[in-house]
């Protein structure tokens, strides 16, 4: 079931690729912007670098949060899969990490590229990726909480955006905290652990008070 | 006493534009606050009478000011 | 005992209680306002560092103080109101939000006002600074969710997983907060040298965490009384109360 919800899930995004697409230019236009209105001087582009792909990340990654469950919504697949006997969480994690293979890895593999317009050395080009790689799911797993409870809603897109990003700073900070201290020459592991550690805490958590609110907003 | 005069305590030592900034906004949120409830407490009164009492506005009055 | 208890815990019998419960707490609070402003201004010295400055203190702490606490007994009623099916804790959750948001706003506000003359400036990136920014953004967030649910039932059950959630990461966004800022440790702004105050300003300002701690219950209260009669208006007992009024 678990798998299945993924494979459908990545069926589904491949028939409508444009969203994908969407999504990740959003992300290069975004991180693209900042050099365009500070100014080209790389000294400064470098040290901006990493919190303006992190923050550019942070905000592709829940704009397309509405998608994770609204299709299956409109269509009624979301009231049978709330009927069937399998755990719910387990199929919101399903449909988490579906939401982060179609969105976050394509920012983990953007990621590098867009840090090359900005002067990243190598090393921290290689420390960014890993901190997406390991940040993204975190994003997906919290975000869907917000856009559980916020299912069908007025307004659900933006009113995400206030529930969900208060929630992603501790992401953040130590995502972007990683690479600014791999570029001071110092070590990012506890960093990185921090991160995994997040990225545990949420895999346990995020998908059982998701289902929660799938419940409450399905009633 | 800390205060000689008046304008010394308005004065606050030089730093009365920080002291009373902070309390005058405290005021003005406290004030906003109740105010705001009251006001939905009244408009609930009036929704609720206009429902059920259509026929006598002095009896709407009466609950709104009691 | 505890029959008593349960008896209060219907909106009915509650909204009777608070009616009453009010204007003693109204009057706590009026009286120890006046208290704590009267050793705020007139009885604790100048402070031999700071000047008259340090007045705000006595509105700064107490604000502060009461968004987190309210924070937190805003999650743990809406908790109660999750777990048990308790109509009436959920009411209450949502009643103290809007008071804990206008605390926070006010800490934000003579925090700043008191960064100004002590550092030089409205706003540094200080830990405690920046988490009570992310704790206006909860209360804001909980608010905006609670009020774009129609169906109250459904509002109180959706606020709650968010509250529960968002006082689960406190101590998250805290700790990181508080690691962010040590590693970028710039125009060295110490909030943490607190010299030994002395004993009247320190019972000015705990008279004003009892007066914020009164009013609070006041508004609260007031609030809580206009949710359940905006909730319960097609119920029996509320036209019973209606007609009582109307009498009146």
């Amino acid at each position: 079931m678990f798998f299945w919800i993924i494979r459908r899930d990545l069926l589904l995004a491949m028939r409508r690729r444009s969203d994908v697409f969407t999504t990740l230019f959003f992300f290069v236009i975004v991180v693209s912007l900042f050099p365009l209105s500070v100014g080209p001087e790389m000294n400064m582009l470098r040290t901006m670098a990493p919190g303006v792909v992190w923050v550019a990340a942070l905000l592709a990654a829940m704009l397309s949060l509405g998608r994770m469950f609204s299709n299956d919504y409109l269509d009624g697949t979301l009231e049978q899969m709330l009927l069937s006997p399998q755990s719910l969480s387990l199929l919101v994690l399903g449909k988490a990490l579906a939401h982060w293979l179609v969105t976050g890895v394509p920012l983990v593999l953007m990621a590098p590229v867009l840090g090359i317009q900005y002067d990243l050395p190598a090393e921290a080009l290689f420390v960014l990726t890993v901190s997406l790689l390991l940040g993204t799911p975190v994003l997906s797993l919290i975000g869907a909480i917000g856009a559980a409870l916020t299912l069908g809603l007025r307004g659900g897109g933006v009113l995400v955006s206030l529930l969900v990003l208060p929630l992603y700073i501790p992401v953040l900070i130590f995502g972007s905290g990683a690479v600014e201290a791999n570029m001071a020459g110092l070590g990012y592991d506890a960093h990185m652990s921090l991160l995994g550690a997040f990225l545990l805490v949420s895999l346990v958590f995020a998908p059982w008070a998701a289902a929660a609110s799938l419940r409450v907003s399905m009633e | 006493m800390n205060w000689e005069s008046w304008s010394e305590f308005f004065a606050m030592g030089g730093y009365g534009v920080y002291v009373w900034g902070s309390y005058f906004v405290t005021l003005i949120c406290i004030v906003g606050e109740v105010l705001l409830i009251s006001k939905r407490r009244r408009t609930l009164d009036k929704h609720y009478g206009l429902i059920h009492d259509s026929n006598t506005k002095e009896e709407i009055k009466n609950e709104t000011t009691s | 005992m505890a029959i008593n208890w349960f008896k209060y815990s219907s909106p009915a019998s509650f909204y009777s209680l608070a009616g009453k419960m009010i204007p003693i707490f109204v009057f706590l609070a009026v009286v120890l306002t006046i208290a704590g402003l009267y050793v705020g201004f007139f009885v604790a010295p100048t402070d031999f560092q700071q000047g008259e400055a340090y007045r705000i203190i006595f509105i700064h702490v107490p604000a502060a103080w009461m968004s987190m606490f309210l924070y937190v007994i805003m999650a743990v009623w809406a908790g109660i109101g999750l777990a048990f099916n308790t109509r009436l804790s959920s009411m209450m959750a949502t009643a103290i939000a809007p008071t804990g948001a206008m605390f926070t706003f006010l800490a934000l506000w003579t925090g700043a006002l008191w960064g100004k003359p002590m550092w030089g400036t409205w706003w540094v990136w200080d830990a405690r600074l920046t988490s009570e920014l992310i704790l206006l953004f909860l209360y804001i967030g909980f608010m905006s969710l609670q009020a774009a649910i129609d169906d109250p039932r459904r509002a109180d059950k959706a606020g709650a997983i968010i509250a529960l959630v968002g006082v689960v990461n406190i101590p998250i966004i805290y700790f990181s907060v508080q690691w962010w800022n040590t590693l970028h440790q710039g125009a060295s702004v110490s909030l943490n040298q607190a010299p030994a105050m002395a004993t009247t300003m320190l019972t000015g300002m705990m008279i004003m965490v009892f007066a914020s701690w009164m009013y609070s219950i006041v508004v609260i209260l007031k609030r809580v009384r206009v949710i359940i009669l905006e909730r319960e208006s097609h119920t029996a007992w509320v036209a019973e109360l209606r007609k009582k009024e109307a009498a009146r």
